[in-house]
């Protein structure tokens, strides 16, 4: 192992009493918080010692754990055309404070060939900040740019030449029965049918550990905020459908325990191979491709009128994440990083996602097809358009390989 | 709060979830709510999370739960 694995520290810390807000130790912490009131809190350490163990916690081997981590913000990215130059200008101001005129004009410039939407840098880069603001916002950025009409009437802009190519571009499958056993069932055969895990197989067999790097650092930008685009729903789903989107999602965030939160395992893994864990730290690294595929999933989210289509993306999501975690464990095992920080993500999520597929192909997507038939579609075309975003970002990142050349659009350090 | 039905200053809480089990269409058996699960010997199995998903196809490769190995072996619940 190199000597950037984590603290391998027994679970002596308590999974209660770190919650004091932190900066980053990073060199890329944001520098202002514009509107928070509060002073910074000091940082506290979790005591090491005595604290005893959660209850009923059988194993208390040697499970690692990060330092608490605080609310932190998306690192401010670096503009890739014309419309992120000109919005990160924007943001840089109060609103109100700012014409918005310019970003309009660039946007307008753009809208007169709506076409590659989903390769193109400069869209994809100006949707992830646009939907940033929504999330844990953005270094120096104030928060009340989240619900500006004027901002949000410029997102809207791009989103809807988004959606158009979505939909243009992913069929919508078709599905005969359309009760809930019927989705479920259509669902699986979906995923089966999508021949995920080529990327996976390339990662257990022959993947060399800068490739591998090179995959944390793209995951990084959805799985260090893993679920959270999903989470979206829940307020707007009802009943049967509801109580299973909770239930999934509780244990996406480790039952309420920060040490097992999903995004916090993939944390462990990056600092495993020498990588940067903090939140967005690589999103200037990280290609349109990438970027479209969190960026359709946070607009299926923030859109009640989508919310088949985020079900049906979670339901897709699960389904095709054990046996391609499995291999993803294999690989980082055969490059030699057998600790449990660099694994323990990927052993979790092949028996996490076992159950969780199953929850979202008949409680939550089936169920909620029961409910709302009207939905059924979306459902399916959201779950399609996982398989088609994760597989784009997948195939490029493997043409690069095969071309002995780097996925990412600069070089990691 | 703990287990049955009292919190620790006495005063009843929510009984927990009542067990269940579902068996998931050519999938494994999915265990909800207040059920132990026990190995050979008697001693509980840690489950590490609230819902479990238990292998009947015989293929997992982390038994007794379920990998997704039921979906590349051919495995069907149906006689
Ligand atoms: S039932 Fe899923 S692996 Fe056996």
């Amino acid at each position: 192992m190199d000597g950037m694995s984590p603290v391998e520290a027994p679970t002596t810390t308590p999974s209660t009493g770190v919650a004091t807000a932190v900066e980053p130790s990073s060199g890329r912490a944001p520098s202002v918080e514009p509107s928070s009131g509060a002073a910074p809190t000091p940082s506290v350490e979790p005591s090491s010692g005595a604290a005893p163990t959660p209850s009923g916690e059988a194993s208390s081997s040697a499970a690692p754990t990060l330092p608490p981590r605080g609310a932190v913000r998306l690192p401010r990215p670096a503009p890739r055309g014309p419309i992120s130059t000109a919005l990160l200008a924007a943001l840089s101001r109060s609103p109100g404070a700012v014409d918005l005129g310019p970003l309009r004009a660039a946007v307008a410039a753009r809208l007169t060939d709506p076409t590659d939407w989903r390769t193109d840098e400069d869209v994809q880069l100006a949707l992830l900040c646009l939907y940033e603001l929504h999330y844990r916002g953005i270094a120096g950025v104030d928060d009340d740019w989240e619900w500006d009409p004027d901002l949000l009437a410029v997102r809207a802009a791009l989103e809807v030449p988004f959606e158009a190519e979505l939909r243009r571009t992913v069929p919508v499958p078709e599905c005969d029965r359309r009760d809930r056993t019927g989705v479920a069932e259509r669902l699986f055969a979906l995923t089966a049918a999508a021949d995920g895990p080529s990327l996976s197989r390339h990662v257990a067999r022959k993947t060399t550990e800068p490739q591998l790097r090179e995959l944390l650092v793209h995951r990084s930008i959805y799985q260090l905020k893993e679920a959270d685009p999903h989470t979206w729903a829940i307020p707007r789903l009802a009943g049967g459908p509801k109580a299973a989107l909770v239930e999934i999602q509780a244990d996406e965030y480790g039952d309420g325990d920060p040490h097992r939160m999903h995004a916090e395992l993939f944390a462990l893994v990056m600092r495993a191979f020498g990588l940067d864990d903090t939140y967005g730290a690589y999103v200037d690294h990280v290609p349109a491709a990438t970027l479209a595929s969190l960026n359709a999933m946070s607009l299926f989210g923030l859109h009640r009128r989508l919310r088949g289509a985020i079900v049906g993306h979670l339901a897709a999501f699960e389904m095709t994440s054990s046996l391609p975690n499995r291999l993803y464990g294999n690989g980082v095992r055969r490059l030699g990083h057998d600790d449990v920080a660099a694994t323990w993500y990927f052993d979790e999520h092949v028996a996490a996602d076992a159950v969780h597929e199953q929850i979202a192909g008949r409680d939550l997507a089936g169920a909620l097809a029961e409910q709302e038939p009207e939905l059924v579609d979306d459902i399916l075309f959201g779950a399609a358009c996982c398989l088609a975003l994760d597989g784009a970002a997948a195939a490029r990142m493997m043409q690069a390989w095969d071309a002995d050349g780097t996925s990412l659009l600069r070089p990691l350090p | 709060m703990t287990d049955h039905g009292r919190t620790t200053d006495g005063h009843p809480s929510t009984p927990p979830r009542p067990g269940s089990i579902v068996a998931c269409p050519d999938g494994p058996l999915l265990v909800r709510g207040d059920v132990e699960v026990l190995d050979a010997d008697g001693r509980p199995v840690d489950k590490g999370r609230r819902t479990v998903a238990l292998c009947r196809c015989g293929g997992s490769s982390i038994k007794p739960w379920c990998d997704g190995t039921h979906k590349v072996n051919g495995f069907s619940s149906s006689t």
